[in-house]
């Protein structure tokens, strides 16, 4: 057992605290030198042990204002975070005296600020990884961090593994650069696999250059189940039948933590909590897509204890201590284990005494999701996906970066970048093509080189062009690519938050939704913010949002397929699950275990299609493509498929008959490449790398304040590069992150072999039991193809039927047919309405003809 | 392919599924918004787009000139995405212009993207081309001066028109014609180019009684009717966001 220094150990003792183990542990490896790992559950003091070893450094040797004066880095995934970490250490460090200066630096820091603290930075500064990739690229960034003791990390698991972490693990490497001296400290969750973790941290990209401190145990956290009374729903993800149950809990506990999987869902538990209100308990709302000063305010309200309960979405996952929350209230299914603990441990921030949680899950599959995921915590499994290679978006943005920060030598670089773990395994000839693409687009056909960005140097030395392109980059610099969004305002009020534009544009004067848990009625469209009044009649909508569900962890998709496989662990379930489940044994089947299941039925003017193959969304998303791609073929017209964490279901104009070959595994070896590249996924994919990579911009100068005038349609452009040029370095990058992320062939392979000759079809005359959550769900991808054209021929022709020929308008067309639903492909592009002014004013300039 | 044919002060007209008007009387065939080298424009602002627009754009055209063997070709303004377009075209894209325009009248009407007639390039430049009882030009002429206009028709583009046809499984998008009995918009040719909503304020008013939309098929075009904008009909919808792109210039 160690000791801290004074005046460290009296003001622990004055607390009435001893130092944790890990917490010496980490001062014992800031001591060596060492970088490391801390791996605990929440509420085990893992901040204070990461900033303990700086505190004590800075103790003994304060250091003097100005250049160097840099000690401690930390970056936070969240900016709230740092500002309420930054909070949290005032008070040792004002408690005991010490000379140190603390301050934050996020997007929300004042100009003039940052300008000061670039030449006279503080001895902690506490940041986002964006807010660093902006450092990094200023020509002072070698002096500024010239004197960097640490770099603290914290929620490094929620950052490794995404673009966030690829840019921020990048310029960790350049940091090893600058600051060769600097140790590291990672600060995780518990996790399945901490090696990837370690291996990011680490300055050279090897695991073993980072030491872990791994705290174990702490009080298994309580949890339990609860059903809403009456009937348990079929499908849905609202938990909305739950309420009176969630709201007879918070009357209950002080403080209750009401997690949601979705903004929407957020909206509706909000609503339906405050109609059963009689109380006027002080229950409010967090999601990140309100205003931040309103987020703040709950933040503050809940610190203050003032709040009974909050609503919240993944927003409030991380970090921040709440202090009293005695209660956690997981509604809607947890999607993965470790997720779950995650969100539990926000309850009773205290390591040695259990979390309290309460699952409410919202329909029968999501019964089963939770019961298994009990289980899973029961014996203590977690999940977790191994690392994936680094983006080649991301080391073009970076790439530039360095540029603009100071010349420098490919060689060196590409040296530099493979210290990064996720480019570890970086090809040199990656490398080079994304540097080419930098350079001048990287184009077969060399036309772009008058215009090129880097110039290089009689010594091979890589400079940027100019300032502009150096400020090009910073207007658009990071990782978080966003759906276009609508701000929403009260008529002669406050901005209340964003919507996603495609959601406004299903919108027509006097429609209702729901928002910032309110209705509001929605008057008109004004320039960049949709003008709504409050109240309204008739049913609200709830605006959803793109890409904001989290797919079930597979393995925990593998459990569900157990129990329903297991009709002795239905004791496990509560009655009308097994219901639900003897009523699919009596109307179809239950989905066999080594064979596969397929049902087909007519509804809505269309063919469904279910197969269970359990094997998680994202495998079920590529299987669809090659499925429906068959289906084309086969003459059924297929118009779109779903992947669920259970099942894939596709509907076609016709009847899909002798499905077996559907699923025969030929289809893997068909065309695959081409086919996926065709899909909206991939389309989406090379929209967000396209965009990371600087081809389509976010900002522009001179173009602050509308900036999304000069966005591109990214289909257009793919469509034309993948004809004329499809190796290029954009294309490689996003079939790359298409295979890793989104696409597993090798598992629909096992299923496929698995399933030969044990394919059972079944023909139904109507949905099954077990096919009614799916069908409910969201998220569809469409099939572009020949149907498309046909149903415009149908649709057409409908009219023609209906009027005789004789001329209707639009809007009774929306009518006699099932309701406009519009693609988000071809909504998300902007808005613009400075195309005719601007003509206008062209226009009038004197021309020659 | 099947072109539907319609009528235009007095004259028949075939519409091309590719985006494209043929005028049978007059051997001529009218194209709007080809945006050539939209793709070096925005090289030029720091975004290397893939340099092959052009060269996909006038591939598709080569083939409808192949199809209807015009005399003379008439381009609706914006052919370039710049005034300096013309003269950023690579050596093989400016010969393969060349070449299709050879033996064939041209005419480029100007329009906002470009101003000024392309350098080097064979054809005539004008505001707009008058032939009979039509006008062709870039940008249609509102509806307050309608009187003013040609007792003709009048064939436009600049607005790049799209628009959303509902089926039964949603709606499904298309660039489109526009058309009533005295204009018609046609839908941007160029690879690069976006679309606008038809129920847009800015196209929609340009029909005040209702129009026709025909929306690009692969082998034939799509009709439907669109309603007078709903605005003037009285407390009509909020107008629909617009969504389209543009370019740097």
């Amino acid at each position: 057992m160690g000791t801290l220094p004074e005046p460290f150990a009296a003001w622990f003792a004055g607390r009435g605290w001893t130092p944790r183990p890990h917490q010496l542990a980490l001062l014992r490896a800031a001591e060596a030198g060492h970088s490391a790992l801390l791996v605990a559950p929440t509420g085990g003091g893992k901040t204070l042990a990461g900033f303990l070893p700086s505190l004590i450094d800075l103790a003994r040797a304060p250091r003097a204002n100005g250049a160097g004066s840099l000690h401690t880095l930390y970056i936070s995934p969240l900016k709230a975070l740092a500002v309420d970490i930054a909070r949290n250490l005032m008070a040792p460090v004002e408690e005991m005296g010490l000379p140190i200066r603390i301050e934050t630096r996020t997007g929300d820091t004042p100009q003039n600020r940052r300008a000061r603290q670039r030449v006279d930075p503080p001895n902690l500064l506490l940041t986002t990884p964006e807010s660093l990739a902006l450092l990094l690229t200023q020509p002072e960034a070698g002096e500024f961090f010239a004197g960097l003791g640490a770099v603290v990390v914290d929620e490094i698991h929620a950052l490794a593994g995404t673009k966030r972490g690829d840019q921020l693990a990048l310029c960790l490497a350049r940091l090893g650069r600058l600051a060769p001296g600097a140790r590291r400290v990672g600060l995780s969750a518990t996790v399945a696999w901490p090696e990837p973790l370690r291996a990011f941290l680490s300055a050279t990209g090897e695991a073993e250059a980072v030491r872990l401190v791994q705290v174990r145990g702490g009080a298994a956290p309580e949890l339990s189940i609860t059903l809403p009374e009456g009937r348990l729903p079929w499908g849905g993800h609202m938990g909305l039948a739950s309420m009176p149950e969630v709201y007879r809990r918070i009357r209950e506990a002080r403080v209750t933590i009401v997690f949601v999987n979705t903004r929407a869902q957020a909206e509706l538990c909000f609503q339906a909590l405050w109609r059963l209100n009689d109380d006027s308990l002080a229950i409010a709302l967090h999601h990140g897509s309100l205003t931040v000063e309103q987020r703040r305010k709950v933040e503050a309200a809940m610190a203050a204890g003032k709040l009974r309960a909050v609503v919240a979405t993944a927003s409030l996952d991380l970090g921040i201590d709440w202090g009293d929350v005695d209660q956690v209230i997981q509604v809607g299914a947890p999607k993965g284990v470790a997720r779950l603990l995650q969100r539990v441990g926000r309850a009773n921030h205290r390591m040695d005494e259990p979390s309290r949680a309460v699952l409410v899950p919202a329909n029968r599959f999501e019964v089963i999701e939770c019961t298994a995921a009990l289980e899973a915590v029961r014996h203590q499994e977690l999940d977790g996906d191994p690392p994936r290679p680094g983006g080649l978006d991301v080391l073009a943005q970076h790439i530039l970066a360095m540029a603009c920060h100071a010349p420098f030598h490919p060689d060196a670089l590409y040296e530099e970048v493979r210290c990064a773990a996720p480019y570890a395994a970086l090809t040199r000839r990656d490398f080079d093509d994304v540097l080419g693409f930098v350079e001048n687009g990287g184009y077969a056909l060399r036309v772009y080189d008058r215009f090129r960005k880097l110039f290089r140097d009689a010594e091979g030395m890589v400079h940027v062009r100019d300032q502009r392109v150096a400020r090009q980059l910073r207007m658009n610099l990071g990782t978080i690519v966003e759906t276009p969004l609508v701000k929403v305002r009260l008529r002669g009020g406050p901005v209340l938050g964003e919507v996603e534009e495609w959601f406004i544009s299903t919108l027509v004067a006097g429609d209702c939704f729901i928002f910032a848990g309110q209705t509001l009625r929605f008057e008109a469209l004004d320039g960049v913010s949709a003008v709504v009044s409050r109240g309204g009649e008739g049913d609200p909508r709830v605006p959803a949002y793109a890409g904001s569900r989290m797919p079930l962890s597979t393995w925990l998709a593998a459990r569900v397929r157990e129990i329903i496989n297991e009709p002795r662990k239905w004791r496990l379930l509560p009655e009308p699950v097994r219901d639900w489940l003897r009523l699919q044994q009596r109307r179809s089947m239950l989905p066999p275990k080594d064979g596969l299941l397929i049902e087909t039925f007519p509804r809505g003017g269309r063919w469904f299609l279910v197969a269970y193959c359990f094997e998680g969304r994202l495998a079920h998303q590529t299987l669809g493509m090659l499925v429906t791609k068959r289906m084309e073929r086969a003459g059924f017209g297929p118009l779109g498929y779903l992947a669920t964490d259970y099942v894939l279901a596709t509907w076609s104009a016709f009847e899909p008959t002798a499905v077996e070959t559907l699923f025969e595994e030929d289809i893997l070896g068909e065309e695959l490449e081409e086919w996926m590249a065709e899909s909206s996924m991939l389309r989406r994919t090379f929209r967000n790398i396209a965009t990371i990579a600087g081809l389509l911009e976010k900002n522009h100068p001179g173009q602050e304040k509308r900036p999304r005038q000069m966005t591109m349609n990214a289909d257009l452009i793919y469509d034309v590069l993948r004809k004329h040029e499809p190796d290029h370095i954009l294309l490689r990058a996003t079939r790359q992150e298409a295979a890793g992320g989104l696409t597993d062939v090798a598992r629909i392979g096992l299923l496929l072999a698995r399933a030969r000759g044990r394919i059972i079809h079944r023909s139904l005359d109507r949905v099954s039991p077990l096919a009614v959550p799916a069908l409910i769900e969201e998220g569809r991808e469409w099939v572009a193809g020949g149907a498309e054209d046909a149903l415009l021929a149908e649709a057409e022709a409908l009219v023609e039927e209906v009027t005789d020929g004789a001329e209707i308008f639009s809007e009774l067309l929306a009518e006699v047919t099932e309701g406009v639903r519009i693609r988000p492909r071809d909504v998300d592009k902007p808005r613009h309405r400075e195309r005719p002014r601007r003509s206008r004013f062209i226009r009038s300039m004197p021309r020659s003809a | 392919m099947s072109a539907a044919p319609i009528h235009l002060g007095g004259e028949r007209l075939m519409l091309d599924p590719a985006g494209v008007l043929h005028w049978p009387a007059r051997r001529t065939l009218v194209v709007a918004d080809l945006h050539l080298e939209k793709g070096s424009a925005f090289a030029a602002a720091g975004r290397f787009l893939p340099p092959y627009d052009t060269r996909e754009t006038l591939s598709r055209l080569a083939l409808l000139l192949r199809r209807w063997k015009p005399e003379r070709i008439v381009a609706l303004g914006d052919s370039f995405h710049d005034r300096h377009g013309a003269s950023r075209l690579p050596p093989a894209e400016a010969e393969a212009l060349h070449r299709m325009l050879a033996g064939v009248e041209m005419v480029w009407v100007l329009g906002n993207h470009d101003p000024e007639p392309p350098e080097g390039l064979p054809g005539l430049a004008a505001e707009e081309l008058r032939d009979g009882p039509l006008v062709f030009r870039h940008q249609a002429r509102p509806a307050a001066s309608r009187f003013a206009m040609a007792p003709g028709g009048e064939v436009s583009g600049h607005f790049h028109p799209k628009a959303t046809m509902p089926t039964r499984v949603g709606g499904i998008t298309r660039p489109c014609f526009i058309a009533d009995g005295r204009r018609l918009l046609l839908p941007a040719f160029g690879a690069y180019t976006g679309g606008l909503d038809a129920r847009d304020p800015a196209i929609a008013g340009l029909f005040p009684r209702g129009a026709r939309l025909f929306l690009l098929g692969r082998e034939r075009l799509f009709s439907m009717a669109a309603g007078p904008p709903r605005a003037v009909a009285g407390g009509g919808p909020a107008p629909r966001p617009v969504l389209t792109e543009t370019g740097p210039g």
